[in-house]
């Protein structure tokens, strides 16, 4: 069944986590009666096990839903775009909302409106959609629509009174959002005789089908057979199967414009369909590509090591598979002294870095051990060589750098205004330069702060959480590098670089960061038969200094004949605890000791 | 032909003592002839079995040793009944050790008159501890006074050879209570001490304590204090270390039986839960006494589990058992990881090598298990 492009509404819903987001979905899914009740369950768009339980959605989805206007009795034809709604993929949000006309602006009414949801807000306008604010899980006791309607009002220059309440959960409302929908939302132009056009805003890799491409048409047909081209990538390929989801896939024989779906040609590689990246045509395709395509750099970067050596060859092929889903995993080999080895992986955010790692743990069965995240910095040396470093031991000798930049975000921060004091200390603690600050209704104020992201990297946001009892929300973009007088602050241990322990910081905040960090190994590390001096360096300068002192007892007393298998079974037993350590030099260092930098925000 | 040595465990005690984890029962009646009136004909039966086991392998006795539980709560003409029973079906070397372990309260003159005249050559009692809170925390029945005076008994039996046993790292224990019980230790002229840091077996009575928090531990280091001052206490009054919990006067005032397990050699454990060791074959007996007895009556073996040490596990227990001896390890025993290790050791201050052999220092019999992890790499 095809509409017309009239009546065709595409839209996405914009919401901060715990919003009710998958709710809402789930609720306009079954009014619709796109989804038989029976196979109903919760969250239905968020099919990876890990949004279910995280409750957060990492990969779009893109449903095709059919809806009787109660007004004009026309039947139109919805895509809704459900997107990720987290700061690592801002970018893989923006090409979706690029997909559609209107946003549902999804505010928990007794939250409020979040910096995530600011955001998003501010993209959706950027990208020129007609937004429809709603208050959600307006049936809560806790609920404050007043307050909340202000400030959402205050937002979108709306007035109060036509903010919709709604319930996600018992489905209130949500009928008039349809009719708005309807109403509001344009509906999508382009012209169907153009050179087709269509652009990608998600890919997933099927191990058996290949690359399926999640695309919106924008000019033009694309049919089954068709040869195409992606204009950024260079690459050609033929439709082997085009369609939509309803949500599951439902195959066409074309896609027109203004309609969303999936697009299947047998190329096995996500990078050679990317996110953001223009289809037409091989043959007469359109000349201009569609704008906002970039491509999108890993911005956070940190070691991944498998714990059992042996399991290298098998991460490799963990990695891979992860990267044919995956366009934004940047990942190459990393072999570090005390860790021996394993791959240097550079991703999106920290979110991100968690997915990855846990998929890799979860889904590949990998025992791995992280090194402390780190962004990238580039080093310009004295003989004016560029180069970029992303792993601290790779920095260049002090003595050759003329300078080195690094990555500035730009962060918004939203928060009850009693936190305003304590978040500006940390801000100014993190090297944050005040950049702006407004009250969105009189109880809530919105920060602006420009920061480098290594702060933020580190432990910013759980000590803004912590600041403000998590009332407060974070979110920021990067806005490019800047000079910093930055130094590489070494770990040694009995005398020897760590090279995994190794970590570029701002001068000034060396010489307590180093105090607190050997502090915090002296805790981790646990007492060997000798003592194990602990030292942070800059160069070749000592700036703190601790000592696990050795201990001096470890024996059992009684060895007679009954004791002695069992006294050599836990000494055997005692020496594969010890594999689990990793032997730098000559120390014995438990894996949480190359966390210890991650809890150095506990101590201040 | 490697020396064989007899242990008859004895499974029976007056009472259990809270931080005691062996083998052993305190009441008199056990069915099934488990009890302590019939230890003694079960052991022989045990000894009949043992006989025909070994076959052409039977050798005389080096070492005769008797523990527990309590030997001494056994009338003494049993334990010279069961040694008269291994002589008659092994017979005994020339200037064989026969030791019997005893608790202070347990024996008195007359029994260790009698057991010398027996033919046993040495006594080794469970003194402990000399503060009496101490002994008290250890469930110990005996007066502080109690030891020193068993051993002038044994002395006046003829025992050349008289041994304590001693705990340090008791709760409470201050470092002057084992600075006294080192000193009346001392006092008593033993020619052998055993000094054994307390070790919390899970189970026992004295573990719940612990773990309910009525009972705190000594740290690690007080514990190498302890034993530091134990050590040096020892040998300024003569008696040397030859292995790391143990101290004699002389070469011939070691206990042989004790230095059997630490060479390899062979030996048969009679009597409930008790453990053998025969060319690379280990098993142990079932544990219950009327099990145990139940086995024998029926003519059955009473062992309950075997284990065949590979070369692997013989390797790793040679070091882990010779390391620990005066005498040193034969270097030759050693991996190229593990001769690594020993030179790094050496360097530390754990070992000393000389002469292809390895011997522990000061340090290193404190920290003997993390040296042993070490040189088995």
């Amino acid at each position: 069944m095809a509409v017309d492009q009239s009546r065709i509404r595409n839209f996405s819903i914009i919401a901060h986590i715990d919003h009710g987001k998958s709710t809402l979905a789930d609720r306009i899914l079954e009014m619709t009666q796109t989804v038989d009740p029976r196979q109903m369950r919760e969250q239905l768009l968020d099919s990876m096990e890990l949004e279910r339980e995280r409750g957060i959605t990492i990969k779009s989805q893109a449903v095709r839903v059919f809806y009787e206007s109660k007004v004009d009795g026309e039947t139109y034809q919805f895509h809704l775009i459900d997107t990720p709604g987290h700061v690592d993929f801002t970018y893989e949000v923006s090409r979706s909302l690029a997909a559609c006309e209107g946003a549902l602006l999804v505010v928990d009414a007794s939250q409020g409106v979040e910096a995530q949801t600011l955001a998003n807000t501010y993209l959706a306008v950027d990208a020129g959609l007609e937004l429809i604010p709603c208050l959600n899980k307006i049936d809560l006791p806790g609920a404050e629509p007043e307050r909340v309607a202000a400030e959402v009002a205050e937002l979108l220059g709306e007035d109060p009174d036509a903010i919709k309440r709604i319930s996600g959960k018992t489905g209130m409302g949500v009928d008039e959002v349809l009719e708005l929908l309807v109403e509001k939302v344009p509906p999508p132009g382009g012209d169907p005789d153009a050179p087709p056009r269509a652009v990608i805003f998600d890919s997933e890799f099927d191990q058996y089908r290949g690359v399926i491409a999640y695309i919106r048409v924008v000019d033009g047909t694309f049919a089954k057979g068709d040869a195409i081209r992606a204009m950024a990538a260079g690459t050609e390929a033929e439709i082997d199967d085009i369609g939509f989801f309803t949500p599951a896939m439902t195959p066409v024989e074309t896609l027109t414009p203004g309609e969303v779906g999936y697009l299947i040609t047998g190329v096995k590689d996500v990078t050679r369909l990317r996110v953001g990246d223009t289809l037409t045509l091989k043959r007469n395709g359109a000349t201009e590509a569609l704008p906002g395509y970039r491509e999108v750099r890993p911005m956070v970067f940190c070691g991944l090591f498998p714990l059992d050596t042996d399991r290298y060859p098998d991460m490799r092929d963990a990695l891979e598979k992860l990267s044919l889903n995956d366009a934004a995993l940047f990942w190459e080999p990393e072999t570090s002294d005390a860790l021996g080895f394993g791959f240097r992986c550079g991703f999106l955010g920290l979110l991100h870095m968690d997915i990855v790692r846990e998929r890799l743990e979860r889904e590949y069965d990998l025992d791995l051990m992280a090194t402390m995240p780190s962004v990238g910095f580039e080093v310009t040396l004295t003989d004016g060589t560029e180069m970029d470093v992303h792993n601290p031991s790779d920095f260049p000798d002090p003595a050759s750098v003329q300078e080195v930049r690094e990555p500035m975000v730009k962060a918004s921060i939203l928060t009850p205004k009693e936190y305003v004091g304590t978040i500006m200390e940390l801000c100014q603690d993190k090297r944050g330069e005040h950049a702006g600050m407004h009250y969105l209704s009189a109880e809530r104020v919105q920060l602006e702060y420009v920061l480098p992201l290594a702060e933020i990297v580190l432990d910013f946001f759980d000590q803004l959480k912590s600041r403000t009892k998590g009332y407060a929300s974070l979110d920021y973009e990067p806005i490019g590098l800047k000079a910093s007088d930055l130094v590489k602050l070494d770990v040694l241990l009995g005398g020897d670089v760590v090279d995994a322990l190794s970590m570029l910081v701002h001068k000034d905040k060396a010489y307590p960061l180093g105090r607190t960090l050997t502090e915090k190994l002296r805790e981790k590390i646990p007492r060997q038969q000798y003592d194990v001096p602990i030292q942070a360096a800059i160069g070749a300068h000592i700036i703190a200094r601790e000592t696990v002192k050795a201990f001096r007892k470890d024996v059992t007393a009684k060895c007679y004949g009954g004791d002695i298998s069992r006294k050599r079974k836990l000494l055997e037993r005692q020496k594969e605890g010890k594999k689990r350590m990793k032997q730098v030099g000559r120390v014995e260092v438990p894996q949480e000791a190359f966390l210890a930098v991650l809890e150095l925000g506990d101590s201040r | 032909m490697t020396p064989l040595g007899l242990y008859v465990h004895v499974p029976f005690c007056a009472a259990r003592c809270g931080y005691c984890d062996f083998n052993t029962y305190t009441a008199a009646e056990l069915p099934g002839g488990g009890d302590q009136a019939a230890f003694a004909t079960v052991a022989l039966q045990e000894l009949d079995h043992a006989a025909v086991t070994l076959g052409a392998d039977a050798r005389p006795a080096a070492t005769v040793f008797f523990g527990g539980g309590t030997p001494t709560l056994l009338p003494p003409e049993e334990l010279v009944a069961i040694l008269e029973g291994i002589r008659q079906r092994f017979g005994l070397e020339p200037g064989a050790e026969v030791t019997t372990e005893a608790n202070p309260e347990s024996v008195g003159p007359r029994a260790l008159e009698l057991l010398r005249a027996s033919g046993f050559t040495r006594v080794s009692i469970g003194m402990q501890h000399a503060a009496p809170h101490v002994l008290d925390t250890l469930d110990r029945v005996h007066t502080p006074g109690r030891a020193g005076a068993a051993v002038a008994e044994a002395r006046a039996a003829g025992f050349e050879h008289v041994s304590l046993d001693l705990i340090y790292g008791a709760p409470g224990e201050s470092a002057d209570d084992w600075a006294l019980t080192l000193d009346t230790a001392l006092a008593a002229g033993p020619d052998h001490v055993s000094a054994y840091g307390l070790e919390v077996e899970p189970g026992t009575a004295l573990a719940a304590r612990v773990r309910r928090g009525e009972l705190g531990l000594p740290d690690g280091d007080a514990m190498a204090d302890r034993q530091a001052e134990a050590d040096a206490a020892f040998s300024a009054a003569g008696l040397h270390w030859y292995e790391v919990a143990n101290h004699a006067a002389s070469p011939r005032a070691r206990c042989h039986h004790n230095l059997g397990y630490w060479r390899s050699h062979d030996w048969w454990g009679v009597g409930p839960g008790a453990h053998s060791h025969l060319a690379g074959e280990r098993w142990w007996n079932v544990r219950h006494p009327s099990a145990y007895a139940r086995r024998l009556a029926a003519g059955r073996s009473p062992a309950a589990g075997r284990e065949l040490l590979d070369a692997t596990s013989r390797r790793f227990e040679r070091i882990m058992l010779e390391v620990r001896l005066a005498e040193g390890l034969d270097t030759a025993l050693l991996s190229p990881a593990g001769v690594r290790a020993a030179e790094r050791l050496e360097r530390d201050g754990a070992l000393e090598l000389s002469g292809g052999r390895a011997v522990l220092t000061l340090h290193g019999r404190l920290t003997a298990d993390a040296v042993v992890r070490q040189l088995t790499d």
